[in-house]
């Protein structure tokens, strides 16, 4: 039962109009600091792009997927129309508006912090109360999840929520919590500096505060891919979910594990105490553990989808899978570079390891591969999946759409493992520029080339992409039935409460947050002397 | 389905969930903060509670570690938004009455016929910082400490704010524009050189970094060469020592002369 479609695809299509435009900025940054570029002879251009590309791949893009994806969950699963309309669409047009004002300032050359925001660094006002806005009208997203999974609890009380619907509101209370931190940090920070109501900043602090965003932030914008492997993948090949429970136990981990982690983000700074780091450290080796079991559960899943088709033999079976399928694809690309994404997040995650890999270009490789390549190929496919039930129309170019997949997958691949190479070899993040004339970094201008052809190929996957969704709007209409989610192996009448429900896993994420950062933060906010003068971006 | 029935230790979900999340906080918590400390050979912890501030981070004062003598001064300037901010008209007026000391060598309208710096247009920080440096005795000329020494803070405020006021004008050494050296355009990212005009007014400016353009080349070359030796060192943090010391003598040669011959026009105004 989808009935606001309208909702769903506005939030839609502004995010991938946005992806659009940012991707084309990454594809831009990639060619100019590569050999094959000619030098713009001034850096801040490149900054500019870099902030504009930073804050729609990172905060606007994944957060709107996730709204809209969120809306059409909890319409089709609990079948039930949407709470609060209105609410969802003040939220939408929040985010417009902050999107916007948060990009002129960036054109302007007024905001160029890069969407980590650089304390001390301070650009315009307008910049972070644009960011605002975006978070703002993403919590009212929470709210009304969590309000619809009220009503649809009332009506049927006992009942097992379906794991569609409980993932998605496990992942908008993870990002509500998540969120305090930036907001914390822009609120109570940056925004008083940037109003000029003070002069100094404690940047450690501000650190920090980004820090309990900055890696719960990245399991929120994985939610819809997790929610996107556990329930639809099954369902479109014609397998079944492996087991319903295990997804939950997966989901619920994330919530307790993924947040009070963040200061693995911090190892190189000197403010944090070594204890601190080897415990968030040692939490976040354990997102392993969620990991592992979707992974499995996945696998399994499909193996039931292909022995239903007649699958024999131990590996026999992924042959007879549906391959011609784009689920069945995009499954697969997305699993391969989650592997090699995830081994490299090990790295990133061990203390001593991450020496030799900070700030390097390894970093911006890792989160490519796994965010714009593992996380992002799954948007894709929820894109796809659900176009024809948004649309009413028929989407059956199958082979463009496979087309569009292998070129994402395939240009993901050619960008980020030369990128990674490089940044083994020490080339640092964030330079506008590279002189590949210098003997020191001239035999790195061969891998550099390769990562800035790889940046058309998936610019390339993206425009088709955007065709693809374009032409599913004008094309024959036909009634694709109502919207369903995979069925379980076994679909149990009841699920224990703990599994049922949110409120142990949330109090059991709030905890860790408060032994886990509760005393840096208050040292930090605590101890004189600690704050430096703010650097003002574009100002004299 | 009741809070009662969840938050209960008769829940085992309830049981384990937080027995499991308490031992895996205690076991990494002692570990962290305990047995890592120690297994620092090189690091002596009087007591475990001493580990444990360390590991926690509790700021602490070195005790018996006497801070190093500087053997010359340092600059002591501080800037804050307030400093100089809106300059009135009297301040103004005050700056150009004492401003008459020094046109012999800085030129009536700023712009100086000599090898001394031109200073009409400059950045007003730029101005306040350096005759603080050269009052406080963080660098020092011959020629010009003399005329600072017994300025007020009040005084080199206002003569900042005059100044910075005044026109820029095209300066008195007229070669034609040069093309820009690499030096200038990029930098030497391998040796950790930003571009010039990132901090010096043409693309961006960093507060108290001066602009350059129409500078005599004499005087430009004179401050690289005096940096790069450390015989001045007021620039905070070495900003600018660390940059010319990693020059080679031809591009401070090229730098010199390229800003020399540049007009000051399209340096970046100040907001
Ligand atoms: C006798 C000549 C002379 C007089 C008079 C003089 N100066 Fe200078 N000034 C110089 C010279 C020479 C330098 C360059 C010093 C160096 O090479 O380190 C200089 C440097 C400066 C600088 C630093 C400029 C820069 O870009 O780093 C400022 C500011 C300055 N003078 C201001 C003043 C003011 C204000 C007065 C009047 C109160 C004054 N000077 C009087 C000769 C003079
Ligand atoms: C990181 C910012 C930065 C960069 C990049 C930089 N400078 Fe500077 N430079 C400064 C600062 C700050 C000062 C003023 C130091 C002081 O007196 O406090 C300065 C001072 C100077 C001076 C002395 C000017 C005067 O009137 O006192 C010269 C000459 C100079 N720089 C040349 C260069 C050249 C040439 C380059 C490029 C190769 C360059 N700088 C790059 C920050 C920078
Ligand atoms: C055409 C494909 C893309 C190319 C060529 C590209 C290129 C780049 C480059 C060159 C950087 C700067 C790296 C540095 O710090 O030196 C960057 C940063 C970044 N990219 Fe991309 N990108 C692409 C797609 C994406 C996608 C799909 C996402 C996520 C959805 C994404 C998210 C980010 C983020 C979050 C940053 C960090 C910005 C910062 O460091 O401030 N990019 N990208
Ligand atoms: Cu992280």
């Amino acid at each position: 039962m989808l009935v606001n479609r309208k909702l769903i695809l506005a939030h839609f299509w502004f995010a991938f109009a946005v992806f659009g435009v940012a991707l084309t900025l990454g594809a831009w940054q990639m060619f100019i600091r590569s050999p094959i570029g000619t030098w713009l002879s001034n850096p801040e251009l490149y900054y500019r792009s870099l902030t504009a590309h930073g804050t729609v791949m990172g905060y606007v893009f994944p957060t709107l997927v996730a709204m809209g994806f969120g809306y059409a969950i909890s319409e089709s699963a609990l079948e039930q129309r949407l709470v609060g309309v209105r609410w969802a669409w003040a939220g939408f047009w929040l985010i417009v508006g902050g999107s916007i004002m948060a990009v002129i300032p960036i054109a302007l050359g007024r905001a160029s912090v890069l969407y980590t925001f650089y304390p001390p660094l301070i650009g315009n006002l307008f910049y972070y109360l644009g960011v605002v806005l975006v978070v703002v009208g993403s919590w009212i997203w929470v709210a009304l999840m969590s309000i619809n999974l009220r009503v649809w609890r009332k009506a049927h009380p006992g009942a097992p929520v379906p794991l569609a619907m409980f993932a998605n509101v496990a992942g908008s209370y993870l990002w509500a919590w998540t969120a305090v931190g930036a907001a914390l940090e822009l609120l109570l920070q940056i925004i008083p500096v940037a109003a000029g109501l003070k002069a100094t900043i404690d940047a450690g602090l501000a650190r920090v505060f980004f820090s309990w965003t900055l890696h719960a932030i990245v399991y929120f914008w994985l939610m819809p891919t997790y929610i996107a492997y556990y329930t639809i993948v099954p369902r479109a090949i014609g397998g079944r979910v492996y087991s319903d429970n295990m997804a939950r136990i997966a989901f619920i981990l994330f919530l307790v594990v993924a947040m009070p982690i963040g200061m693995h983000h911090t190892f190189a700074d000197p403010q944090v105490g070594a204890g601190f780091k080897f415990v968030h450290s040692a939490f976040t080796a354990l997102v392993t553990l969620p990991t592992f079991l979707t992974v499995f559960t996945i696998c399994a899943s499909v193996e039931i989808a292909a022995r239903l088709r007649g699958g024999r033999g131990m590996f026999g079976w992924i042959r007879v899978l549906p391959w011609d399928n784009p689920m069945m694809l995009a499954l697969a690309f997305s699993f391969v570079m989650l592997g090699f994404g995830g081994a490299g997040g090990l790295i990133n995650m061990s203390y001593q390891l991450d020496a030799s890999i900070h700030n390097t270009q390894w970093i911006t490789g890792h989160f490519h591969l796994i965010f714009g390549g593992a996380i992002v190929i799954m948007y894709f496919a929820i894109a796809y999946d659900l176009w024809p039930h948004l649309t009413g129309r028929e989407l059956n170019d199958l082979r463009l759409i496979r087309t569009q997949l292998w070129l994402w997958f395939i240009g993901m691949i050619v960008t980020t493992f030369p990128w990674h190479w490089v940044g083994i070899l020490g080339m640092p993040r964030r330079m506008a520029y590279f002189d590949f004339g210098d003997p020191a970094i001239a035999p790195q201008a061969l891998s550099v080339t390769f990562s800035a052809i790889g940046g058309f190929i998936l610019l390339a996957s993206g425009i088709l992409f955007l065709v693809i969704l374009a032409r599913g709007m004008r094309a024959p209409q036909a009634e694709a039935g109502s919207y369903r989610f995979a069925v379980a192996v076994h679909q149990s009448a009841t699920v224990p409460v703990a599994l049922n429900t949110h409120a142990l896993w949330v109090a059991l994420m709030i905890a860790l947050t408060i032994t886990n950062y509760g005393y840096p933060i208050l040292t930090l906010a605590t101890t004189e002397g600690t704050s430096v003068p703010a650097v003002y971006v574009g100002a004299q | 389905m009741s809070a009662r029935d969840l938050f209960t230790f008769r829940n085992p979900h309830f049981t384990r969930g937080v027995g499991i999340t308490a031992a895996i906080l205690i076991v990494t918590a002692i570990v962290g903060f305990i047995v890592l400390p120690f297994a620092q050979p090189w690091v002596q912890f009087a007591n475990v509670w001493d580990a444990i501030c360390s590991a926690a981070g509790v700021p602490q004062r070195l005790a018996g570690v006497a801070a190093p003598e500087q053997a010359k001064r340092l600059s002591e300037v501080v800037l804050t938004s307030h400093t100089l901010s809106r300059p009135s008209q009297e301040a103004i007026g005050r700056g150009a009455t004492l401003a008459q000391r020094c046109a012999i060598c800085h030129g009536p309208t700023g712009l100086s016929r000599a090898d001394s710096p031109n200073l009409a247009g400059q950045y007003a920080a730029v101005i306040y910082k350096e005759l603080h440096d050269f009052r406080s005795g963080a660098r020092t000329n011959a020629v010009m400490s003399p005329f600072a020494v017994n300025l007020t803070d009040q005084e080199i405020a206002d003569l900042s704010d005059y100044y910075a006021f005044l026109p820029r004008l095209p300066a008195y050494h007229p070669t034609p524009q040069l093309p820009k050296p690499s030096i200038v355009i990029y930098g030497a990212p391998m040796r950790g050189i930003a571009p010039c005009g990132s901090c010096h007014g043409s693309l961006d400016n960093k507060t108290g970094s001066p602009w350059l353009e129409g500078q005599s080349e004499a005087y430009l070359k004179a401050q690289l060469q005096a940096f790069a030796s450390g015989e001045r060192r007021n620039d905070i943090s070495q900003q600018m020592r660390n940059i010319a010391r990693a020059m080679t003598p031809q591009e401070i040669e090229q730098a010199a002369a390229y800003y020399a011959s540049q007009p000051p026009d399209i340096v970046k105004a100040v907001d």
